[in-house]
């Protein structure tokens, strides 16, 4: 008898099986992580949750029997039936509850289970993708690529090209003749064999002072001398990685309500997230306006109030300047995400979109225009709205075939689907449509 | 007045919470009574001691410790989870394993008590069922099976490195789907798992030292038409028919390279290590149930469990053998644990209280007594079926108010066949055994023929029984997976066992 407790072993020993289960599923699954991102919001995005997905397409498939044919059940609990009694057919299921439930639940059409926050992001970001990432270059102290490159004389231990140094020994042994271990016991045995015979005495003594000799040699010339020491080489050679910067422009003006602010934010938190996770090589440049625009860091970006007027070339100017300091265009793919409601000061619209067009699509790869508004604003009968100031102008600019993703958020659960519409891995951007 | 109390009966245990000291106490006296009252011999003990995690772990891949890697087990993980979690379904109390030493898993949740019922029921019970039991002793290595699976994880893991997940998945995934088809269930010899591994390098060595390229440029030679006196010579050459499917194509696929082979064997090797207990599930649950019974009411009548901690007992023990009525919302079939414990009473019952009838239908041990040696004997000759032939009686169906339904899909209505009174005892004990034998539950199917001279096509045969078919979708996907073994098409023909006719034919050919 023995108790062994087991509760201190490595747990997650089904790890592997699961994530062997999830790559056969991948595409329901994502089908499934889909569809419940259109319900949730970011923060709940970030615990991931359950999910389900249709079971036809994970079924285990065995024979079995089908309908028809003459089916016997033994039931307990008999309260009224007699022999010989005729019963209707229950509408339906199997002959007077005699269902035997399947073990793994194959009954039901669907497959309930729960997703981790991890496996959540990682199904949901991917296949998505910044678009045309073109531009590549070498950076200093990117992490270069380690490739063998001969052999040196100097190494670690680690490196140490055991075949290469006994050859180089063997071949110096061989050339300074050190004399094999054979060699000197057939000399030893022929001492032996003589000694003590008289007639021998001179062949001895000669063979002793050879003996010595080589002895004398094998203790000069060493087994492995270190000059024959050889050990692998690495040579560290630069890789050519794509630099990418994302430019995040919000607006929060006093136009903006707490809740589009809120929007915005969100669409920015994923927007981070999918960087971070995807792109290594990829800076963050965080912009807000009001009437006047500013570069800020991360914590500000995302917690910080302000209000004001609003100016949107302003924080085009911004941008203009932040890319033409730290940001050559030969050397780096530049993004930029742009969130506001849509209100522009009197007259800035076209200042707007000249430095667009002269000035910032030409530098960027992809630039995406996410309008946030109110839920339910177009509801509203007898106030029709038309499309705001900014949209207006950008329609313009696609229409004339500008380089331009233009999208509308008005509740919190479209920004999974218009995120994603944005980064969708294809060859064209699609064009403004609502 | 001091009351001198021996150390034997000094309470085992007080509290919920334990320790292993106090599990080590609850052991040796279970073993005492287990051996001395009861008679009972088992593998030597092992508990182990696990988390609610691990426990899921062990459901998802059948209660094997250590399994190869698939996955179908990680789907089963996470439904498990998915209601363990939601809080629809608790997990077992123990799991335990067909091994020498006998393996329980025990959950470290479980209160003293709860860790007292499952020693007697897991560490003794279907310890002994395990040893004892002809199926058992018949059809699985105890000895061999916890190196066996360790030996079948690493070699499907060297194969997933050497040929790729997917390719091995594949494999699997068509050998899981007939695994039911997998299982020798006529006597061959006995299995031996130790020596699989050591067969398992020996051919592979062979297979290296035979190999000469000068071989493979031979020319093929012409293929001859096959002449009538062939056809028998190639039937007991392939071993024809043939139930083992697995088996068949082990041994005579065309293309399947030796990995391919070896997986099929474990598969196969281990649904062979599982076919007793689907034959036994109702016996195995009732001998374990009625152990834990006897064992812990000793306990309690000897004063070493209280009062307090024998309710707690009880209240387990009547959950698990709860039967619901047939027309109860929570009825799903019949409760092996149930009916399995009700008979193993009921045999105590007639051994030391029979009735006329009772002496009349068990005239070989009505009134010997001791219930023990009759017991013994059932546990260790019969199987669920044939045990509910001999054993069942009047009093318990009676009881249990059975009754016999037959379901003909030509007929509008149900027919009540047999019930619980004089002229229905025999046919609704034979109905009964008849459900718990998988020679009727499972469809009959066979490798039948193979053209071997033609276009090798792969016939099966559907012996139908009763005019049930196959369901027809799920039959066409499983003889897909066939299909991708075999690599070239297959036929599978339900036929009418009495006339010979063919009812029904589906034919698959390979992906390509």
């Amino acid at each position: 008898m023995q108790i062994l407790d087991r509760r201190l072993n490595p747990s997650g020993r089904s790890l592997p099986n699961r994530q062997r289960f999830l790559r056969r599923a991948k595409s329901l699954v994502q089908e499934a992580v889909r569809d419940a991102s259109a319900k949730r919001d970011i923060r709940s995005a970030d615990e991931g949750g359950e999910v389900s997905i249709p079971l036809h397409g994970i079924r285990e498939p065995s024979f079995h029997l089908g309908q028809g044919g003459t089916r016997d059940h033994v039931l307990p609990g008999n309260k009224e039936y007699r022999e010989g009694d005729e019963i209707q057919r229950p509408p339906s299921g199997g002959g007077g509850g005699g269902s035997e439930g399947s073990p793994d639940g194959s009954g039901e059409d669907t497959f309930r289970f729960v997703l981790s926050r991890e496996e959540f992001l990682s199904l949901f970001l991917d296949d998505l993708e910044l678009p045309d990432m073109a531009k590549r270059r070498l950076v200093d102290g990117a992490d270069p690529v380690w490739h063998r490159a001969g052999y040196s004389v100097s190494g670690s231990p680690a490196n140490l090209s055991l075949p290469r140094t006994m050859r180089n020994s063997l071949s110096r042994r061989i050339a300074l003749r050190r004399p094999k271990p054979e060699e000197v016991e057939a000399l030893e045995a022929e001492i032996a064999a003589l000694e003590g015979q008289p007639e021998h005495a001179e062949r001895v003594l000669t063979l002793r002072a050879e003996l010595e000799r080589q002895l004398l040699r094998a203790r000069r010339i060493p087994y492995i001398d270190p000059i024959d020491v050889r050990y692998r080489r690495f040579e560290p050679s630069p890789r050519p990685v794509a630099q990418a910067v994302m430019f995040c422009l919000m607006d929060v003006s006093g136009s903006m309500t707490e809740d589009m602010k809120d929007l915005a934010k969100r669409f920015y938190t994923l927007l981070y997230l999918f960087l971070q996770r995807r792109y290594k090589h990829v800076e963050l440049v965080f912009i807000r306006h009001t009437h006047e625009a500013s570069e800020v860091d991360e914590e500000t970006f995302f917690h910080s109030r302000e209000t004001g007027g609003t100016l949107v070339s302003t924080a085009l100017e911004e941008m203009r300047k932040v890319v033409a300091d730290r940001f050559p265009p030969a050397e780096w793919n530049i993004y930029a995400a742009q969130a506001s409601d849509g209100d522009n000061a009197a007259g800035d619209s076209q200042k707007t979109a000249r430095l667009l067009v002269d000035t910032i699509l030409p530098a960027c790869q992809y630039y995406a225009y996410i309008e946030v508004g109110r839920e339910g604003e177009h509801g509203i009968p007898g106030f029709p709205r038309g499309p705001t100031d900014l949209w207006r102008t950008y329609e313009a600019l696609v229409n004339a075939g500008a380089p331009l993703a233009m999208k509308k958020v008005r509740h919190r659960r479209e920004i999974f689907p218009v995120f994603r519409e944005l980064f969708a891995k294809r060859g064209v951007t699609e064009g403004a449509s609502a | 007045m001091n009351v001198i109390v021996k150390p034997e009966d000094r309470l085992l245990y007080q509290g919920a919470d334990w320790d292993f000291d106090t599990l080590m106490r609850i052991h040796d006296a279970c073993e005492e009574i287990a051996g001395k009252e009861l008679g009972l011999s088992w593998y030597p003990n092992r508990i182990e001691v696990i988390s609610a995690e691990q426990m899921l772990d062990a459901y998802a891949s059948t209660g094997l410790p250590l399994f190869y890697r698939h996955w179908s087990f990680g789907k089963h993980f996470a439904q498990h989870e998915a209601l363990y979690r939601k809080g629809l379904r608790g997990l077992a109390y123990e799991i335990v394993i067909n091994s020498d030493p006998c393996v329980s898993y025990v959950m470290e949740e479980n209160t003293t008590t709860l860790q007292a019922l499952v020693i007697a029921h897991a560490a003794f019970g279907h310890n002994h069922f395990f040893k004892n039991n002809e199926l058992f002793r018949q059809w699985t290595d105890a000895k061999g099976i916890l190196d066996y699976l360790e030996f079948a994880k690493s070699y499907v893991q060297s194969c997933e490195e050497q040929h790729g997940e997917a390719a091995v998945e594949r494999v699997l995934d068509s050998a899981h789907a007939l695994m039911n088809y997998g299982v020798h269930r006529h006597r061959r010899r006995a299995p031996d798992l130790m020596s699989e591994q050591k067969r398992e390098r020996e051919r592979r060595e062979h297979d290296e030292r035979m190999f000469n390229v000068l071989w493979s440029t031979l020319p093929e030679k012409a293929s001859v038409p096959a002449a009538k006196g062939e056809e028998e010579r190639r039937r007991t050459l392939l071993q024809l028919p043939q139930e083992n499917v697995l088996y068949f194509l082990e041994k005579s696929a065309p293309r399947l390279a030796p990995w391919q082979r070896e997986i099929l064997r474990i598969v196969r090797n281990v649904a062979q290590y599982f076919y007793p207990q689907r034959q036994t599930k109702m016996m195995n649950e009732g001998c374990a149930t009625y152990t834990h019974h006897r064992i812990l009411g000793r306990l309690h009548e000897r004063g070493r469990i209280s009062d307090g901690h024998w309710l707690e007992v009880l209240h387990s023990h009547s959950s698990v053998i709860m039967q619901p009525d047939f027309d109860d919302q929570r009825y799903s079939g019949m409760n092996p644990y149930a009916l399995g414990f009700a008979m193993m009473e009921d045999i105590e019952r007639i051994c030391r209280e029979p009735t006329e009838e009772d002496r009349e239908w068990f005239p070989d041990f009505a009134g010997c007594g001791d219930p023990m040696p009759v017991l013994r004997h059932g546990w260790a000759e019969f199987r669920d079926e044939s045990f509910i032939l001999q054993f069942l009686s009047p009093h318990l169906m009676r009881k249990l108010k059975l009754f016999h339904l037959v379901d003909d899909s030509a007929q509008p209505v149900l027919r009540v066949d047999a019930m619980h009174d004089e002229r229905g005892y025999r046919r609704l004990r034979r109905a009964l055994a008849k459900q718990y034998d998988p020679a009727w539950s499972d469809p009959d199917i066979q490798v039948v023929d193979v053209d071997l001279g033609g276009d090798r096509k792969l016939i099966l045969e559907h012996r139908v029984a009763a005019g049930r078919l196959l369901e027809e979708q799920e039959a066409r996907q499983v003889l897909r997976y066939l299909a991708s073994l075999w690599s070239y098409d297959v036929l599978l023909r339900e036929v009418d066992p009495v006339t010979g006719a063919s009812l029904r034919e589906h034919a698959v050919s390979p992906p390509r």
